[in-house]
């Protein structure tokens, strides 16, 4: 079957981070705009946004403040990303984000200057920007030392409350731990984390559990539970169960997908319907090719029901290995749509350290698309590819987010700068035209 | 501590030793500085070698096997999978070799039967087009955990102490005599001495470091051999290329995969060996000429092993060096209690146990006959789990309702990793992380340990097993080891599978920097 073509100003293509925040920037900009790709949950991880952690990686040096520390990286390694907007540029790309995702049900917390320690599922501590809301407490309980319980439940695996108060306590002695059976799954012996929130969207059941939990609750000011305080409005489910538990409970991120994650995913989606964005989700771009009129004609699969989209330009958002904006094979890393020239060492040997929690990082986490200071992908001859193709996310080069702790930073930013061009551009176009 | 018999090395060998001397009533202590087939028997193919391999180099070794192999058939069943084997020919191979192969086996009492090249692809439909000669052997494929595992537990049975992380630092000699020999416990960095009648250097490729400890100089050559997991399994029988011994000749079976290799790299450091990028890219390009499907089928891992070459190995290279094997009495070196055992096979390893028990004994005064040329090796029920697929089995058929999944890949439920927990209890170990993946398929699945990893590390705390502390430490080293059998096949599926590793591990738990 094959649809009319559609019409737009912006192809955003991949549905990750970057993605979903490119597509946001363009609707917020007045642009028409389709975004095409799968979100899998995995690609949100724990919904919480990194700005920048570390750096240089080689010494692992932690920033409490990461904007002096994005200071010290764009001195260092002119050619990350980052390097290529001004702080400015990033705080307002945060700022719009943050407020997009407050309107669309899912608010975040932050300390605006700094960044902040959240507690993970097997009690190491992660520095992080943006924090959802419904984990803030956590955080500030954490700054205070204040007393504070820490559940888990019998069926949700992989996250230990006896762990985490046990590697913590040493700085943090008002610590305690508990463990209960999950309400109302009582009789599985496993409860998924999504199926713990959907329990906990009724009332009655939120009650269920206050009440297994308040007989723990003994002089201690917080309580920390895994991140399962329902998938919509959390922070009002959050402050219900806070208030049947009688002090204020705070969730811990839990292994990936985790709700955090998938919130996350629901809450561009949600935002981006009311925005009337062109949404092409559990779909692939099959291909693009550039016309003569300058334009862009995209194909979307899967191949029985086929749509094609022409735009005036598009953002490759398409993200690594997991994914697949790159591919690599014995010999080579390339590009997997427009087969850009990918920036990569220059043999497999030197991809991956032999030992892998090697301080330096791994080489091939800084392969990538090389980008001009406008965010288009360059030719083998150093200039941009396309007059009107961007990049964003973690598909760029010279950036190893995993080490430098800057995944989402690094995507919301990076797709402010390439809808930010693309609007520059288009203004500039549309001005001669007229 | 004393004892009889000290047994230094838990592979096959030290294990099979002990058990056979457990058998003849001697009371012995085997210790490894790792654990259980740390070295070479853990890093082998294997191959339940029907001798074929050898009958140009090394008939006696090839011979060896052949008898070897035939009795372990019926008297360990419980570890190996009898699936016969062919050897095979492509255009371009040595016509000459192919044509002596039958009569050299003969000269061997290695029994073959000559297939025509059409029957092989029938019958094997994975071979190449290629093939321009065939014959069939009686191989098989042998789970060199289980076996090890099955000696160690039997062996225990019998009384034999076993001490893992366990190294030998040094020996106290006086009148020709080692009256005690010095270990430390790796873990803790505890000393302790053990004072036995005759000590056995059973430590492979490390005998020669071992030996000269006590002052007595082996010359050791090391060869490594690195060996490819397929994700499926690709050939039903073991493929054998027919020609001269060299890189990339063997395809075995291992239950749902396929085992390709192997190289032959002379290193300096038998501790300091892995896969490298080069040996995977030459297996490959190698082995596809045999099995086209090698070229694009998925790998999982890579890993290992390291073996001991005595002797000058000049000109033939490694390969020629003899995979016999060698029992050496240092009476005559001046100590009179110190024997060393080192060479051979997997395939052999009872053999070797046998001449090695023989001359313990004849040093004891004992006069009981080897026992394990006709005396099964009992299967105990806790060293059943590194079989594929077992644990899934046992777990549908019948489970508690709290017995979830641990290891999804691989479906591992909480029950198997108690019964390993009370296996490792029941002679005074404690668990971590490692000596789980040793004995289970836990870690071995596509995800290669992102989410079983922590999973089981959390629930190794709450049995007690782990410290706080030593969680994360666990976690780590997990991963590194994980990691070593990865890094030299990461393209493709698996360069997506440790994209996700990292992102956990580093980029939301933060394990690769120090802690606060
Ligand atoms: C395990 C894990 C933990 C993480 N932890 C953190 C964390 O703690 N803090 C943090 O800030 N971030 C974290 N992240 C998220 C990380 O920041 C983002 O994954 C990263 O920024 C990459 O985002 P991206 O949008 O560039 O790429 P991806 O998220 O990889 O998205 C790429 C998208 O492109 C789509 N795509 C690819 N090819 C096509 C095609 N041909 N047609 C259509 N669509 C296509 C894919 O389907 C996918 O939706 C984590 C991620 C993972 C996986
Ligand atoms: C790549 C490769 C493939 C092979 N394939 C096959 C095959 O398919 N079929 C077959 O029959 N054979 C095969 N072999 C041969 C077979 O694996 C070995 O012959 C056999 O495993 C040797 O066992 P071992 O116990 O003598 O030595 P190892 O298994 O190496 O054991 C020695 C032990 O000593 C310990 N040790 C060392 N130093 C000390 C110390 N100071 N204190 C305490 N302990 C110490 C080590 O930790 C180690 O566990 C292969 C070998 C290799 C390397």
């Amino acid at each position: 079957m094959n649809l009319d073509p559609m019409e737009c100003d912006l192809a955003v293509i991949g549905c990750g981070i970057a993605g979903m925040a490119a597509t946001m920037f363009a609707v917020n900009r007045g642009l028409s705009t389709c975004q095409v790709g799968s979100p899998r949950e995995i690609g949100f991880a724990s919904g919480l946004l990194d700005l920048l952690g570390i750096h240089p990686i080689s010494e692992a040096k932690p920033w409490h403040d990461p904007w002096a520390g994005l200071d010290a990286l764009v001195r260092d390694v002119p050619q990350h990303p980052y390097a290529k907007l001004n702080k400015s540029d990033i705080r307002a790309a945060f700022d719009e984000l943050l407020e997009f995702l407050k309107s669309a049900g899912l608010p975040y917390s932050r300390h605006p200057e700094y960044n902040s320690s959240i507690i993970t599922h097997i009690g190491t501590m992660k520095t992080t920007y943006g924090v959802p809301e419904t984990m803030w407490k956590g955080v500030e309980a954490f700054e205070q030392k204040k007393p504070c319980l820490i559940v888990d439940f019998t069926s949700l695996k992989g996250f230990n409350a006896g762990l985490i108060v046990n590697r913590l306590k040493p700085s943090w002695p008002g610590l305690c731990a508990a463990r209960i059976d999950f309400p109302v799954n009582r009789l599985m012996a496993e409860v998924l984390p999504e199926h713990m929130a959907n329990t906990l969207a009724t009332p009655n059941n939120r009650e269920q559990l206050a009440q297994l939990i308040r007989p723990h609750v003994n002089d201690v000011e917080f309580v920390g539970i895994p991140a399962v305080l329902g998938l919509y409005r959390p922070t009002d489910i959050a402050s219900d169960i806070s208030q049947r538990v009688g002090v204020p409970v705070f969730e811990i991120s839990t292994m990936p997908p985790a709700i955090t994650g998938l919130r996350l995913k629901e809450a561009f989606e949600r935002g981006m319907g009311e925005k009337r964005a062109h949404y092409f989700p559990r779909n692939h771009v099959t291909g693009v090719k550039h016309e003569k009129t300058g334009r862009f004609k995209v194909s979307i699969g899967p191949d029985n029901v086929s749509q094609t989209v022409l735009s005036k330009g598009v953002v490759l958002a398409t993200g690594r290995f997991i994914g697949g904006g790159l591919h690599g094979d014995r010999t080579n890393i390339r590009e997997t749509l427009f087969d850009l020239p990918v920036y990569q060492p220059e043999t497999r040997t030197k991809w991956h350290r032999v030992d892998f929690l090697d301080r330096r990082g791994h080489l091939i986490n800084q392969a990538g698309l090389e980008t001009d200071d406008h965010f288009r992908p360059l030719a083998s001859n150093g200039r941009p590819a396309f007059e009107t193709l961007f990049a964003a996310g973690s598909i760029l080069a010279h950036q190893d987010w995993k080490r430098m702790k800057c995944g989402a930073g690094l995507a919301v930013a990076t797709a402010f700068g390439a809808v930010r061009a693309f609007v520059d551009h288009f203004r500039s176009k549309n001005y001669v035209s007229k | 501590m004393k004892t009889q018999v000290l047994i230094i090395g838990g592979g096959i060998t030290g294990t099979g030793l002990a058990r056979d001397l457990a058998l003849r009533g001697v009371e012995c202590i085997l210790v490894d500085k790792r654990d259980i087939n740390a070295g070479a028997s853990g890093g082998n193919h294997g191959l339940l070698h029907s001798g074929g391999r050898y009958v140009a180099t090394d008939p006696v070794a090839a011979r060896e096997c052949h008898e070897e192999g035939e009795l372990l058939k019926h008297l360990a069943p419980q570890c190996i999978e009898d699936t016969g084997g062919l050897f095979i020919a492509v255009e371009g191979d040595d016509e000459k070799y192919i044509a002596d192969f039958p009569s050299l086996c003969a000269q061997c009492g290695i029994p073959i039967q000559p297939m025509d090249p059409e029957q092989a692809r029938e019958i094997e439909p994975a071979l190449s087009e290629k093939v321009i000669a065939a014959y069939s052997v009686q191989d098989a494929a042998v789970d060199p955990f289980m076996l090890s595992l099955e000696n160690l537990s039997h062996a225990q049975e019998l009384g034999v102490k076993w001490l893992s992380h366990t190294k030998v630092r040094g020996f106290e000699i006086r009148n020709s005599r080692i009256r005690s020999v010095r270990l430390e416990y790796t873990q803790t960095a505890e000393e302790v001495a053990i004072e036995a009648d005759i000590v056995v250097n059973a430590a492979g490729a490390w005998a020669g470091l071992v030996a000269g400890l006590a002052g007595i100089p082996i010359h050791i050559l090391y060869s490594k051999g690195t060996l490819l997991i397929t994700q499926s399994r690709i050939t039903r029988r073991v493929i054998n290329r027919l020609r001269p011994a060299s890189d990339a000749d063997i395809v075995v079976p291992g239950g749902v995969v396929s085992i390709v290799g192997t190289t032959s790299i002379r290193i300096d450091d038998p501790d300091d060996a892995y896969p490298t990028i080069k040996e995977v890219d030459l297996i490959i390009d190698d082995a596809k000429v045999m099995i086209p499907a090698l070229d694009k089928t998925r790998y999982v891992r890579a890993y290992c092993g390291v073996r001991p070459l005595f002797g000058s190995a000049e000109g033939d290279g490694d390969r020629s060096v003899s995979r016999g094997f060698t029992v050496m009495d240092h009476g005559g070196q001046g100590i009179n209690n110190f024997i060393t055992i080192t060479g051979g096979k997997l395939t052999t390893y009872r053999l070797m146990a046998e001449k090695t028990a023989d001359l313990v004994c004849q040093h004891l005064g004992v006069s009981k006959p080897c026992l394990t040329r006709t005396k099964p090796l009992p299967a105990s029920h806790h060293d059943r789990w590194t079989e594929p697929a077992l644990a899934p089995k046992v777990w549908l058929k019948d489970h508690g309702r709290d017995d979830v999944i641990l290891c999804e890949c691989e479906m591992v439920p909480k029950s198997v990793v108690d019964s390993i927990i009370d296996s490792i209890h029941q002679y005074g170990g404690k668990a971590d992380l490692h000596s789980i993946g040793l004995r289970s398929r836990i870690g071995k699945g596509p995800c290669q340990g992102t989410f079983c990893g922590p999973r089981v590390m959390s629930y190794l705390f709450d049995r007690g097993e782990l410290s706080a502390d030593q969680c994360l430490q666990s976690l780590r080293d997990f991963a590194r080891g994980r990691w070593k059998g990865l890094h030299s096949i990461l393209w493709d599926q698996q360069l997506k599978q440790v994209e996700l590793l990292e992102a956990m591990e580093c980029g939301m738990l933060g394990l690769e920097l120090k802690e606060e």
